[in-house]
């Protein structure tokens, strides 16, 4: 689902701002993405349904935030390790067979 | 997953390897052969030394805390927010060595996260997409 979440390119960088700049309008995402008011408006409810955003009523503005919790999936380093260090086993045992004794 | 701040974790990768602990201990601890199979390095197999292992997306901070030849060997290991200690440790089996690495550190909180979203934001996102290419 996150994946499939931020593969779009034009999402990822709505969801990239929103954690670099903080909350922020849906008026004031839509004057720097280069698409519509509505796309802009689709794209943060698909974020919002993966978690990676919340929004905020107030007055007739809604406000968007990151919510960097939803990325701990992503961001757990032990399973990123884990992968890392099988593919460097991988190439110390390639290089063992290359040294002489 | 729970938001507490820190939180100790630990990986754990180990493999039997058809070679003797003093080859490998070699390949662990000879700049020029770790560069081989790790990354670019300024390793010297003295404790306190402090050195960086460099890879094409940035470095890691290390520093030697234990070096028993042949046998152990940890290092700390710093890098995007995470601050871990990587454990080597090799036992000889009848034929060949039981090659261990045990990485424990402390998993970065939202805040952290966060610092080390906005520096590796773009490697970040880079590999995600290769991931994401490589699911269909």
């Amino acid at each position: 689902m996150l994946f499939r979440t931020l593969a779009d390119p034009t999402r990822r960088a709505l969801f990239e701002r929103l954690c670099r700049e903080g909350e922020q309008t849906v008026g004031a995402l839509t004057a720097r993405s280069g698409v519509s008011q509505p796309a802009v408006s689709k794209h943060l409810g698909v974020l919002k349904q993966s978690g990676l955003v919340r929004d905020r009523h107030q007055g007739r503005q809604t406000h968007y935030s990151a919510q960097l919790g939803a990325l701990a999936p992503l961001i757990d380093w032990t399973s990123q390790m884990a992968g890392f260090w099988q593919s460097r086993f991988d190439h110390l045992e390639d290089l063992l067979k290359r040294m002489d004794q | 997953m729970s938001n507490t701040a820190t939180e100790t974790r630990s990986v754990t990768v180990e493999r039997e390897i058809p070679f003797p602990p003093e080859k490998i201990w070699r390949a662990l601890t000879q700049p020029h052969l770790i560069e081989e199979w790790l990354m670019k390095n300024d390793f010297m197999p003295v404790v306190d030394h402090r050195f960086n292992l460099r890879g094409d997306w940035g470095a890691v901070d290390c520093q030697v805390l234990a070096i028993e030849p042949n046998k152990t060997l940890s290092y700390t290991w710093a890098a995007m927010g995470l601050e871990s200690v990587v454990t080597w440790s090799l036992t000889p089996t009848g034929t060949g060595t039981l090659l261990r690495v045990e990485q424990a550190g402390f998993r970065p909180d939202q805040q952290q996260a966060y610092q080390g979203a906005k520096f590796g934001w773009q490697k970040f996102f880079g590999s995600l997409e290769r991931v994401v290419g490589g699911l269909s």
